[in-house]
């Protein structure tokens, strides 16, 4: 059983388990199929339970489950063994350490969001129809596949810091710049506020990509007589993108800014390995695992889960009404 | 819950092929020249900043795949932007010691990560892809009770956070004895992949014409059959899109691997993070290794990019 479970640190070990698990996955699918499909004229009800009985399985036991016993925990102190209502939620919102990483929450999610899609949406425009639209939109479009640890190591060099002292010369590109100003090398990361925008930067990086995308596709559909109509009444440039443009993609924006808000409520990676959530840089996200797995809290992390949750709800349900009414004027 | 008005700008993005009509419609030479006219005036702010992001855009990581290959000493002493003079006086500047050593020294060993992201990703996109075709195709093609109700409630888990789950699921895994191994890890990915997979490939289904599925029926084949031979060959590009969204996910996951994973387990990125931290300052093996970990997704990408647009605009990413 052991040798199912532990591979140790053996990689020829580790490929074997790997395809002894797809095999056994694909028995047990292959084998509820050929269940679900034997008997002649098989009851509605076992054929419906062999194709979705898997997956709301796994829903119940991975999602569904967990979610309650956190929601739950959230009311326990940190070991779970004490009810003590809702303390954990009161330490959140008034320790100053909290209230800290709750501010920066609040910043993450308000810039963040706001100056991707705004960069992707410039960068959408000034690309289009140009000779190199292709390449130019790769280049930006690159950071998405890019891990946020990777991306964090790759800003994190940016903004390497040297002492100025003699000779010693800058190696990080922000700081060298500053010193072909004239300026002063700073230590970027140890800067509260400045530090919070820093880490920003890394997620607008990776997020730019994204919002550019859809927004070009939604700026290309919109219909040629409006455009049209427009250029007859005598807007071009600017005016045509603020008063068609923008209306016409609307529904796009709301569904990137969301969609983006929701990576940055999450983006844990970064703050990790870029600061570890020292220096006044956490976010919820990342004091989630703070508390939880570092600290042993799990009551407090349990209400930094629920926390983070709790702040995504309002996102959803504005998108989700913002999508029905652009059915409706459909 | 971004897939409706995405999946609305992609099926009207097919106008954008007759983008030019309109202007031949209206006398062609007259508007032409005016757009020209319009195009040089406002190209060149556009051009300026076109360039701009671009740059930005790409400086940093060119600036940190340069320095990957700069010898150690240098890297400490001067900046990589130096290179380019000092490759023109002829000195040798380049070498690949630093991917030798973030591979294969002891200390760094990530030729043994990589392998566990290796293991790690193939069965956590396998498994969720094949239990969420299956339960796409129940949804939109198996008429039974409670059927509705059952699909808004998975789209509805969508929107839970996986941080939320995190511990008791780790609970239970002890509890089971397999916490640490692979299996805790492939299984909590699959899981997690599933409401935004069903979702996803539930919207691709119900796009393939009843009538084809009605004649299969008449032909006296069951559900099986017409899942295998009817359905999946014509959803192949959904789930090559799927699959690259859930391939990037879980290869760059950080968050999952470092809660599940044991040191036997942990893949690139859990490592290379950690090395950010503990040796912040050794920039030779620590752009080495960044560059190690981002080649398997980017060679992916960059091959497979045209499903992956095609995934973003009809369903957005995983939130």
């Amino acid at each position: 059983m052991d040798w199912f479970i532990d591979a140790g640190d053996d990689p020829a070990h580790k490929f074997l388990l790997m395809l002894v698990a797809i095999a056994l996955f694909v028995v047990v699918m292959g084998l509820i199929l050929f269940l679900v499909d034997r008997p002649r004229n098989a009851p509605r009800w076992l054929v419906s339970l062999g194709f979705v009985g898997p997956a709301l399985a796994m829903l119940a036991f991975g999602l569904l489950y967990p979610g309650l016993d956190t929601i739950k925990n959230s009311f326990y102190n940190r070991n779970g063994s004490e009810f003590i209502g809702l303390d954990n939620y009161a330490t959140a919102f008034t320790e100053s350490q909290f209230l800290i990483v709750l501010g920066n929450t609040a910043l993450w999610v308000l810039v963040a969001p706001i100056t991707a899609t705004f960069l992707g949406l410039v960068y959408a425009v000034v690309v289009d129809k140009s000779r190199f639209e292709k390449f130019a939109k790769a280049l930006v479009f690159l950071p998405m596949a890019i891990s946020m640890v990777g991306a964090s190591i790759i800003w994190k060099f940016v903004y390497e810091f040297k002492p100025a002292q003699g000779t010693v010369q800058q190696t990080g590109l922000l700081n060298q710049v500053i010193v072909w100003f004239g300026g002063e090398p700073i230590q970027f990361l140890l800067q509260r506020p400045l530090n919070n925008f820093l880490l920003m930067v890394v997620l607008i990086w990776i997020q730019t990509g994204f919002a550019m995308t859809l927004l070009s596709a939604s700026i290309r559909a919109i219909p040629d007589d409006i455009v049209e109509a427009a250029r007859l009444d005598g807007l071009s440039g600017f005016g045509m993108f603020w008063r068609i443009t923008i209306p016409s993609i609307r529904p796009a924006l709301v569904v990137v800014l969301t969609t983006i808000a929701m990576t940055t409520l999450k983006s844990f990676d970064i703050v990790r390995t870029m600061t570890a959530g020292r220096f006044n840089t956490s976010i919820v996200a990342n004091e989630f695992y703070e508390q939880s797995f570092r600290q042993n809290n799990t009551g407090l992390g349990a209400a930094l889960a629920v926390l983070l949750f709790v702040i995504v709800i309002p996102v959803i349900v504005y998108n989700v009404r913002q999508m029905r009414l652009a059915e409706e004027v459909r | 819950m971004t897939t409706q008005s995405a999946g609305a700008a992609a099926t009207a993005g097919g106008t954008a092929v007759t983008e030019t009509r309109g202007t031949t419609r209206v006398s062609p030479g007259l508007t032409e020249r005016a757009r020209k006219a319009k195009a040089r005036l406002t190209s060149p702010w556009a051009s300026a900043i076109a360039v701009i992001i671009a740059v930005l855009w790409t400086i940093p990581t060119v600036g940190l795949l340069v320095t990957s290959f700069r010898p150690e000493l240098d890297i400490r002493r001067s900046g990589w932007w130096t290179v380019f003079g000092d490759a023109f006086a002829g000195e040798p500047v380049f070498s690949m010691r630093n991917y030798e050593t973030a591979l294969f020294e002891s200390s760094t060993d990530l030729i043994s990560f990589f392998v566990n992201s290796f293991v790690i990703t193939l069965p956590a996109v396998v498994i969720p892809i094949t239990i969420a075709l299956l339960a796409a195709y129940g949804f939109a093609w198996i008429d039974f009770r409670g059927r509705d109700i059952l699909f808004v409630a998975v789209f509805a888990l969508q929107i839970i956070p996986i941080q939320i789950t995190l511990i008791p699921l780790l609970r239970t895994y002890v509890q089971g004895g397999i916490n640490g191994s692979y299996w805790t890890i492939w299984l909590s990915h699959s899981i997690f992949a599933l409401p935004l997979a069903i979702f996803l490939l539930h919207n691709f289904m119900k796009d393939i014409p009843r009538s084809l599925v009605e004649a299969a029926r008449v032909d006296g084949a069951g559900h099986v059959k017409i899942f295998f031979q009817v359905v999946m060959p014509l959803l192949t590009p959904a789930i090559a899109a799927f699959g690259i969204f859930q391939f990037l996910w879980v290869w760059n996951d950080l968050l999952v691997a470092l809660v599940m994973g044991s040191p036997d387990t942990f893949p690139l990125t859990v490592r290379v993070a950690e090395m950010a931290g503990s040796r912040g300052g050794d920039w030779h093996v620590l752009s080495s290794g960044a560059f190690i970990s981002m080649v398997v997704p980017l060679i992916v990408f960059l091959s497979l990019q045209r499903y992956f647009v095609r995934g973003l605009l009809a369903g957005s990413v995983k939130g």
